[in-house]
């Protein structure tokens, strides 16, 4: 399996890399670890003329704080993710999720910016960036703009990035000291997307829900952010009676494919079951 | 005869400085079979599935079939060839591949051998949970993995001067 011919760009600015991009609109495409494009282009699914290699940018790498917000560079990889001291103190979730993504060679290459940006329904971070209320810094030839993780994908493969945009970085509100978290995964092997997952960060004051904030993957055209199960959970106590409706209200939103990993009203109920097994990891966690 | 322009990438492969021309879409697999005539890493699967292209570059095990040549500029990059010995003799891993049977038809093992190389780079003394998941990017069909797991712990007490002694399945 070869890809088409291409002209390779590796440009060492962001401004550099916008400016090939606007060059050339459509025909062109942004790499960045390349393990979602490179088998597409193997399998000629996708045929850009012109790739423009992110790799040789060094400030879109890197994780740092500033006030309450961590902001992640788009070519951080996944094992930069797991690797990090700030995130485990901070944002443990990210690396917990981040493990749960395909195998340690894909780690070491696979980006935080090009799971995000690239609007595949399976990848993982999309919803956890949803249920963190991340944003999207994307720089064009006219500077940069912020968009919502929540207002971001609109269908399988179609975002708010235009063609001559890089997603440059993710720009996360860091939660509460003592919030709890879970990202659960039901996939059938080891390198396989979700069947269904679920993301869950919530804060708890006493026995009682402060806030709670619910996500899917892989069980739309889009990643879901939960809102209503989100909201039924808060300034509950847990109580049966509550999750369940939770459950069900997760389950609601979903519209999953009958596919390999199963059929849709499986693909449904495997959705609810990992926010009831995130909801409880994440209540365990939690220090009141 | 394509238009597209060859690209000059220089790398350090196996301790030996290389420079070639290259098309932008010539993958790193095929460029160290075909170019540089080394054959030790396998193209299985050519998805990023099955690992037996893997290669480590820049102390990072990578899959060999999904990176482009022109991606690995300027690089170390290592492969089945350079993991024995400067004097020729098997390298702790090799050495635990053949003493635990950790092959039988082979195909997986030149990717297994420099995976392996790089997670007891990262985690001297791996337990077997840590060795199962950091193989878990490379397949084998043969053995059932109990052997290689054992080959690589093999390989960490070699490395680490203690004895391991459990025999092969």
């Amino acid at each position: 399996m070869i890809p088409g011919e291409f002209t390779y760009h590796r440009p060492s600015s962001v401004a550099e890399a916008v400016a090939i991009l606007a060059n050339h609109g459509d025909e062109a495409r942004p790499l960045s670890g390349g393990h979602s494009l490179i088998p597409m282009m193997k399998l000629r699914m996708a045929a850009p003329e012109h790739l423009v290699d992110l790799g040789g940018i060094p400030t879109l790498k890197g994780i740092s704080e500033d006030g309450d917000t961590i902001s992640i560079g788009a070519m951080t990889t996944q094992h930069d993710l797991i690797d990090s001291g700030l995130l485990s103190a901070k944002l443990p979730i990210i690396a917990e999720t981040s493990r749960l993504i395909a195998d340690p060679q894909i780690r070491y290459v696979g980006t935080l910016g090009g799971n995000v940006a690239n609007g595949d329904p399976g990848n993982d971070m999309p919803a956890l960036m949803q249920c963190l209320d991340a944003s999207y810094v994307l720089t064009g030839p006219d500077g940069e703009r912020q968009v919502a993780a929540r207002a971001f994908y609109e269908a399988a493969y179609f975002t708010a990035l235009a063609p001559e945009e890089i997603l440059t970085s993710v720009r996360i509100p860091v939660p509460a000291a003592g919030h709890g978290y879970a990202y659960e995964k039901l996939k059938r092997k080891v390198g396989d997307y979700a069947t269904a997952a679920a993301a869950i960060v919530l804060t708890m004051n006493g026995g009682t829900v402060g806030t709670c904030s619910v996500a899917l993957t892989n069980v739309a055209d889009t990643p879901l952010f939960a809102s209503e199960a989100g909201q039924i959970l808060t300034g509950s106590t847990l109580d049966a009676e509550t999750v369940k409706r939770a459950v069900a209200a997760a389950e609601a939103i979903t519209q999953p494919a009958s596919d390999g990993r199963g059929p849709a009203e499986y693909r449904t109920k495997m959705a609810g079951i990992m926010v009831e097994r995130a909801l409880a990891r994440a209540a365990e966690r939690a220090r009141s | 005869m394509s238009d597209i322009e060859q690209i000059p990438v220089t790398m350090t492969v196996n301790g030996k400085k290389v420079q070639r021309f290259v098309e932008p879409r010539t993958l790193l697999i095929h460029f160290l079979r075909e170019d540089l005539n080394l054959t030790g890493p396998h193209i299985g699967c050519e998805t990023s599935h099955c690992g037996a292209c893997t290669v480590e570059m820049n102390g990072m095990s990578v899959k060999s079939c999904t990176l482009f040549a022109v991606q690995a500029n300027d690089a170390e990059l290592t492969t089945i060839e350079g993991m024995a010995n400067a004097d020729g003799t098997l390298s702790a891993l090799q050495e635990g591949f053949r003493q635990m049977h950790g092959l039988q038809c082979g195909f997986c093992t030149p990717g297994m051998i420099t995976r392996a190389h790089t997670l007891l780079q990262e985690n001297p003394n791996p337990t077997e949970d840590e060795i199962r998941m950091g193989i878990s990017g490379n397949l084998c069909r043969c053995t059932g993995y109990q052997n290689i797991v054992k080959a690589i712990q093999y390989a960490a007490a070699k490395l680490n001067g203690t004895d391991f002694q459990e025999a092969a399945e």
